[in-house]
């Protein structure tokens, strides 16, 4: 799994140094929570060699988080998967939000953190407009099928679709989830996006439903047919040019 | 209770210290804007805040433990990929197969089905699991929410949401076996 970060910070005192702490941060988490790291601290609970009551507090939060979201999505969220855990569905959508944090408790106003198409923003972009985001296009990498124009919220496109990576319908293991090939959630902030993005791609077909009935969510659903289904509310963060 | 008022007093005193301060910096720009319209009436009164953005990337490699960082900042504006629109066409009834695809974790390879110039199957040759899999065909009516057929859009953007490394092994197979459907 390869995860590009990219930091913007459009406010003028921004230095170097802010952004190593951002990616200092990123580079922490990642040396704790990835599951092809040998010596990761997760890797050593999978080896049964740390106990959860043992572990970090930050893994402790992670467990507790994910056991919430498997609760709230009737199971479809899961970290654990043969009797291994991996986090990185809730990892992913929590990191980026304390990262944006990092940068928001330095008094910057005008940033985003995006990793791996995961997004949280605030502020405004060079042109004074709310940040402009586009979906990519499933079908094609280098095509946007959709402007998006939002600020001080989270945006997250599940997409993976291959079983073992962190998308499987938990509740069917055999199947793979194919129906659909990309859900775009835009919610209050990005660990939330995140991880109902996740579980509701899990869903398959259904998983917009499950978004539509969350109060401050939206989503955007892509199907194999190259038809989109989309929440109610869902038009109002369309860009219209 | 004296504690509140010290901290009131410390409170008025700053006050102070910036009315002060204000005062200075709103005197200053008066008369700069004073000096620069005397001084060069042909210019605009509007003074550009250089609004600089930094764009800051980096890739984390999580599979080799040795994998160096990589740093790239670009003290330029932000990154404004252009999307080009195409057309997605019809596509020739047939079963197709994409090429194999390393995926990073393994190989992937698909095969789609087209019938009246739809996409009615796409299937999983190869994956990292080597089993084969088959797509099911579900079409639950969902009466709340809306339907649009996708469209590439050609508008300016700053960031982009979707489908992430991970998924490109997919995509690339499946991208050349829809290609080899093309009309």
């Amino acid at each position: 799994m390869g995860m590009p970060i990219t930091v913007e910070v459009l406010d003028t005192l921004a230095i170097e140094s802010d952004f190593d702490d951002v990616f200092a941060y990123f580079e922490y988490v990642d040396e704790k929570f990835s599951t092809y790291k040998q010596d990761s601290e997760i890797s050593q609970i999978n080896r049964r060699e740390l106990s959860l009551k043992e572990s970090s507090p930050d893994m402790k939060t992670i467990f507790k988080m994910s056991e919430q979201t498997r609760l709230e999505t009737n199971g479809y969220f899961n970290i654990r998967h043969n009797d291994m855990y991996d986090p990185s569905g809730i990892v992913k959508g929590w990191s980026i939000y304390n990262a944006a944090q990092i940068l928001r408790q330095k008094g910057f106003g005008n940033y985003y953190v995006e990793a791996g198409g995961d997004i949280q923003m605030l502020g405004t972009n060079t042109e004074g407009q709310d940040w402009r985001i586009g979906i990519r296009n499933p079908f094609n990498l280098d095509e946007i099928i959709k402007v998006l124009s939002v600020t001080d919220r989270g945006v997250a496109t599940s997409g993976t679709y291959v079983r073992g990576q962190h998308v499987y319908n938990p509740l069917a293991k055999n199947e793979l989830i194919t129906d659909i090939l990309s859900l775009t959630v835009i919610g209050p902030d990005i660990y939330e996006a995140d991880r109902f993005a996740t579980a509701a791609f899990a869903m398959g077909r259904s998983g917009i439903n499950f978004i539509e009935r969350l109060e401050d969510f939206e989503g955007y659903m892509i199907d194999k047919d190259k038809q989109a289904t989309f929440t109610t509310s869902f038009e109002e963060w369309v860009l219209h040019d | 209770m004296s504690k509140n008022q010290s901290q009131r007093n410390i409170g008025a005193t700053h006050m102070i210290k910036k009315f002060f301060l204000s005062s200075f910096v709103i005197f200053s720009f008066i008369a700069y804007v004073v000096h620069q319209r005397f001084s060069h009436p042909d210019l605009a009164l509007s003074p550009t805040p250089t609004m600089t953005s930094i764009v800051s990337q980096k890739s984390f490699t999580v599979s080799s433990s040795n994998a160096p960082f990589t740093t790239s900042v670009h003290p330029t504006a932000s990154i404004l990929p252009t999307a080009v629109p195409t057309n997605p066409g019809q596509y020739k009834d047939g079963v197709y197969t994409g090429p194999q695809v390393d995926a990073y974790y393994g190989i992937v390879e698909v095969q789609v089905t087209v019938y009246n110039g739809q996409i009615t199957n796409v299937q999983f040759l190869k994956y990292p699991n080597d089993r084969r899999t088959s797509v099911r065909i579900n079409n639950i009516a969902m009466p709340y929410l809306q339907q649009e057929a996708i469209q590439a859009q050609s508008a300016h953007i700053n960031i982009i949401s979707g489908a992430t490394f991970t998924s490109r092994g997919f995509a690339m197979s499946l991208n050349a076996a829809l290609g080899s459907a093309k009309n």
